[in-house]
């Protein structure tokens, strides 16, 4: 890939295993131009900066193409257009700034209460030792398959009120509608027609959902936001469920899968996790710091920003590489190190500013959950592969599989 | 002064004393190091005493953490009553001498007290400043009193009414200016407050004093206002400001006053020639050091955080060796304040601010980063339930940025410049 | 334990509430009220307070075997 910048680099899968040592090339310049005319943050200071300024927005997605004529006036002429008018105008809030951004935000938050949100340890300790009971006189596991996907894809269904033997339907559709995320596909017009699509499907799928739920609300979040009188309007409701039941699906799913690759590359820290499961937070803090689930997110330059002694041009899209800011030697003493007992270690792993993650305590929870029962029960585990294949997105970065080969599943 | 210090004495032990033993240890400091404090506690944290510990939620333990290996030793109970700079040492209430190599002075403020002697004694009269005072004050306010009185229009006076208001005790609330908290928010945010307090049901009257109080057998039971008003009490508060415990400094030849102690930009303290006091350092609300955000004019900043940071500077200063190796204090002052559910934080000062805008929400809406400008610069930014744009408007007044600063961002009503 | 919280700092994240939620909560929307001498035995918890901070605004430190409660 002679020739190409280095954020093209980063987003060839070629690279996906190990793209820090690029990321290391980039922070040489805290703030870089890509020939496209988008800026690129790699550096902590300037990350943190950023993703606090007002002048930096999030409603950024691409506007819908041109479609390709299907012939049929109703679809073509009405039908169409008036859906993509409701996707532009009801994006999802992690598209959206305030007040809209704030609103919407501030209403999954009064269902996602603390006190619902620690109930779902217990459920999460019975769904994670239900899957490593089925991995009992097994020799051979994909982690991914057997684990980290089902793991979160369940709780949060649960969570949300998704009925479980619906999950294999949104699978597809929440791989799909996540390219909303990588900016070199988002805009092309194959993935926008299969985005249209997809989320039509989707969409139609959680209205059936929502309708059921107004008759027979349950103790879930979806049920909570569609009786909520003082709640959103209908379209914000889809895309709110939407946003949620992707992010669910395709996050954890990589914080769990990378947790266990890097314990199982550093055999130490995986027998300390062992040994002193109480240090399980700190851990998985660092994880979120040294291999995060989501490298980058974009943004909007909404004016000249001034940043690190060049100007970010208003209208410039913007992306802030959360993975190379984690590894910033300015920030972080010894930064390739994984370290759980850093002090300070105010890495970006949830993003930060207005946008930080929703669903952090959610995820901290089903990680620990996740690596301290996988650590005790599973004896005798090795890589089969390292690095493992990844899946082909640069910004939700993971693992597709990861086989392991296993002597043992201890008991309960 | 080369020699690597092997006593430390830091007079007062609370936020900032406590800050520097921290900073100390934290950078290899391995002699002995002694804190003195006038109080009979430890290290205590002062902000939730008029929230939380009046309101009897949690502890009302609020002890500072203090590191396991901090190997300090405690002089608790007596105040420090003498310096003698040139022997290097601190004499203590019991007549006790503490040498010292470098001595951090952080004797801080207490509360103003009410100016009559006759009626500050009248049981019912309370003031706000240590645990103690929040332990008496809030068992009386358990005990639930038929009205608090409130006099003070600052943030403690503040605060306090809210307590009192989420208790359901009936509260009057004496301010003497025309506008609440003008002095740190300008008229637009302290009248918002007082809007909102009044909504939450606070007795608020402005521009108001007391001209007597009234008692029965030693017992508050009545107070008149200046204006003839008569308003029956057994609880009444003075929230009236501070002073500084600067009067043990008396005779050292240190440049203290009511004002504060001097000292430079390193947290040296000076002489009334402004000679630098060898070994000899301050920090937190006693301190009156040259604010490099305002053109190193002189300033004491009774902020929580000011006394982490000037404590943190003093402490890597004090172990620097010469004045090349230390570190100037520009610590950006902040603070903040809970009320009425609300959370208003402020950086920087805005004494002196010519103009005052809005930048984000709005104050019908009572979510808002209002920001503060002097001679066409940024000199401060305010936020009430926004805190997490306020970094970047930090940012701005650190670098003196033309007002109003960080324009066309989202979120942003039509600008209009106001009087501050 | 003893427990301080840098409330200049503080962002109203909310991460505290959900790792400890005993022993924080925020009265409004961003006013962080916590537990300053929470029991020994809430210690697992509120170290995942700790850590779970994004400013790390958060100071919790265990008292010393022979203070316990002495400071009431």
């Amino acid at each position: 890939m002679t020739g190409s910048t280095l954020f093209e680099q980063i987003l060839d899968p070629a690279n996906r295993a190990n793209p820090y040592p690029l990321y290391a090339e980039l922070r040489k310049i805290p703030v870089s131009r890509q020939e496209d005319g988008t800026y690129v943050v790699s550096t902590h200071a300037e990350l943190a900066r950023l993703i606090s300024d007002p002048r930096i927005s999030s409603d950024d997605l691409p506007d819908p193409q041109k479609f390709r004529w299907t012939g049929h006036p109703i679809t073509d002429l009405l039908v169409r257009p008036v859906r993509a008018e409701i996707r532009k105008r009801h994006r999802p809030f992690i598209f959206r700034d305030p007040p809209d951004h704030d609103r919407l935000r501030g209403q999954v938050m009064r269902c996602f209460t603390p006190q619902r949100v620690r109930g779902m340890r217990e459920k999460t300790q019975r769904i994670t030792d239900d899957l490593i009971a089925k991995m009992a006189g097994k020799t051979r596991i994909d982690l991914v398959d057997d684990f980290s996907y089902p793991l979160p894809v369940t709780v949060i269904c649960e969570l949300l009120g998704v009925p479980p033997e619906d999950e294999a339907q949104f699978h597809g559709w929440a791989t799909q509608l996540a390219t909303a995320l990588e900016p070199n596909q988002r805009g092309d017009e194959e993935t926008q027609a299969k985005n249209e699509v997809c989320f039509n499907e989707i969409a139609d799928y959680i209205q059936g959902l929502i309708k059921e739920k107004r008759k027979n609300p349950q103790e879930d979040i979806l049920s909570d936001l569609a009786t909520d009188t003082d709640g959103m309007n209908d379209f914000d409701l889809i895309a709110t469920a939407v946003l949620l039941l992707v992010a669910g699906h395709e996050t954890t799913v990589n914080l769990i899968t990378n947790g266990m690759l890097t314990l199982l590359r550093f055999p130490e820290h995986l027998e300390r996790l062992r040994a002193e499961p109480e240090t399980a937070p700190r851990l998985i803090e660092e994880l979120l710091r040294y291999e995060p689930p989501v490298h980058y997110r974009t943004r909007l330059a909404l004016a000249d920003i001034p940043v690190a002694g060049i100007t970010i041009p208003k209208d410039a899209p913007v992306i802030l590489l959360l993975a190379a800011a984690n590894r910033d030697p300015l920030r972080f003493s010894d930064p390739d190190r994984f370290d759980p007992d850093r002090p300070d270690n105010r890495h970006l792993g949830f993003g930060g500013g207005l946008h930080y993650c929703v669903g952090a305590p959610l995820a901290r929870i089903e990680a620990e959950v996740a690596l301290v029962s996988l650590v005790r029960r599973l004896k005798g585990l090795s890589l089969t592969e390292n690095p493992p294949p990844y899946r082909p997105g640069a910004s939700l970065r993971g693992p597709c599989h990861l086989r392991l080969a296993l002597e043992e599943v201890a008991e309960g | 002064m080369t020699t690597s210090p092997e006593r430390i004495v830091i007079a007062g032990a609370s936020l900032a004393g406590l800050a520097a033993a921290h900073g100390l240890r934290e950078r290899g400091f391995a002699g002995r190091l002694t804190l003195i404090g006038d109080e009979p506690h430890l290290p205590y944290d002062r902000p939730p005493l008029s929230k939380q510990v009046l309101r009897g939620l949690y502890s009302a333990d609020t002890t500072l953490p203090r590191h396991p290996d901090l190997e300090a030793e405690f002089r608790l109970g007596l105040p420090a009553t003498r310096l003698d700079p040139e022997e290097r040492f601190v004499e203590l209430g019991d007549g006790s001498r503490l040498p010292y190599d470098r001595l951090l002075i952080a004797t801080g403020t207490r509360a103003r007290p009410w100016p009559k002697p006759e009626e500050a004694a009248l049981d019912g009269l309370y003031t706000l400043r240590g645990r103690d005072d929040a332990q008496r004050l809030g068992q009386r306010l358990q005990a639930k009193p038929r009205r608090v009185v409130l006099v003070g229009g600052g943030f403690i006076g503040f605060e306090v009414a809210s307590t009192c208001r989420d208790l359901d005790i009936p509260v009057t609330l004496l301010v003497r200016d025309a506008t609440p908290l003008a002095a740190a928010l300008g008229a637009h945010l302290g009248g918002l407050i007082g809007e909102v307090a009044r909504e939450k049901g606070v007795d608020l009257r402005l521009a108001s004093e007391i001209e007597r109080m009234e008692a029965e057998g030693g017992r508050l039971t009545a107070v008149t206002l200046k204006d003839g008003e008569r308003i029956e009490t057994d609880c009444l508060v003075a929230a009236i400001g501070t002073l500084r415990n600067v009067e043990w400094l008396d005779g050292s030849g240190l440049a203290a006053d009511a004002k504060g102690l001097r000292c430079d930009a390193f947290c040296r303290a000076l002489r009334r020639d402004g000679s630098v006091v060898r070994g000899v350092f301050a920090a937190g609300d006693v301190a009156r050091w040259p604010n490099p955000h305002d053109d190193d004019a002189l300033v004491a900043v009774e902020h929580w955080g000011n006394a982490r940071a000037q404590a943190e500077t003093a402490a890597g200063n004090m172990l620097a060796g010469d004045a090349s190796a230390m570190r100037r204090h520009d610590h950006l002052p902040d603070f903040w304040s809970q009320q009425f559910g609300l959370t208003i934080k402020l950086v920087g000062l805005t004494d002196g601010a010519d103009a005052f805008a809005v930048r984000h929400g709005s104050l019908e809406e009572r979510r808002l980063v209002a920001v503060f400008g002097k001679e066409g610069r940024t000199v401060a930014a305010a936020s009430i339930d926004s805190a997490r744009w306020l970094p970047a408007y930090k940012a701005a007044i650190r670098e003196r940025a033309p007002f109003p600063p960080i324009e066309e961002a989202l979120d942003q009503p039509r600008l209009r410049v106001q009087e501050p | 334990m003893k427990v301080v919280v840098d409330l200049n700092r503080c962002q109203a994240y909310a991460q505290c509430l959900y790792a400890a939620p005993g022993h924080f909560a925020l009265h409004g929307k961003e006013a962080l009220v916590y537990d300053p001498a929470p029991d020994e035995s809430a210690r697992g918890e509120i170290e995942r307070a700790v850590h779970a901070c994004p400013v790390r605004a958060i100071t919790a430190v265990s008292d010393a075997p022979d203070e316990t409660g002495a400071a009431r």
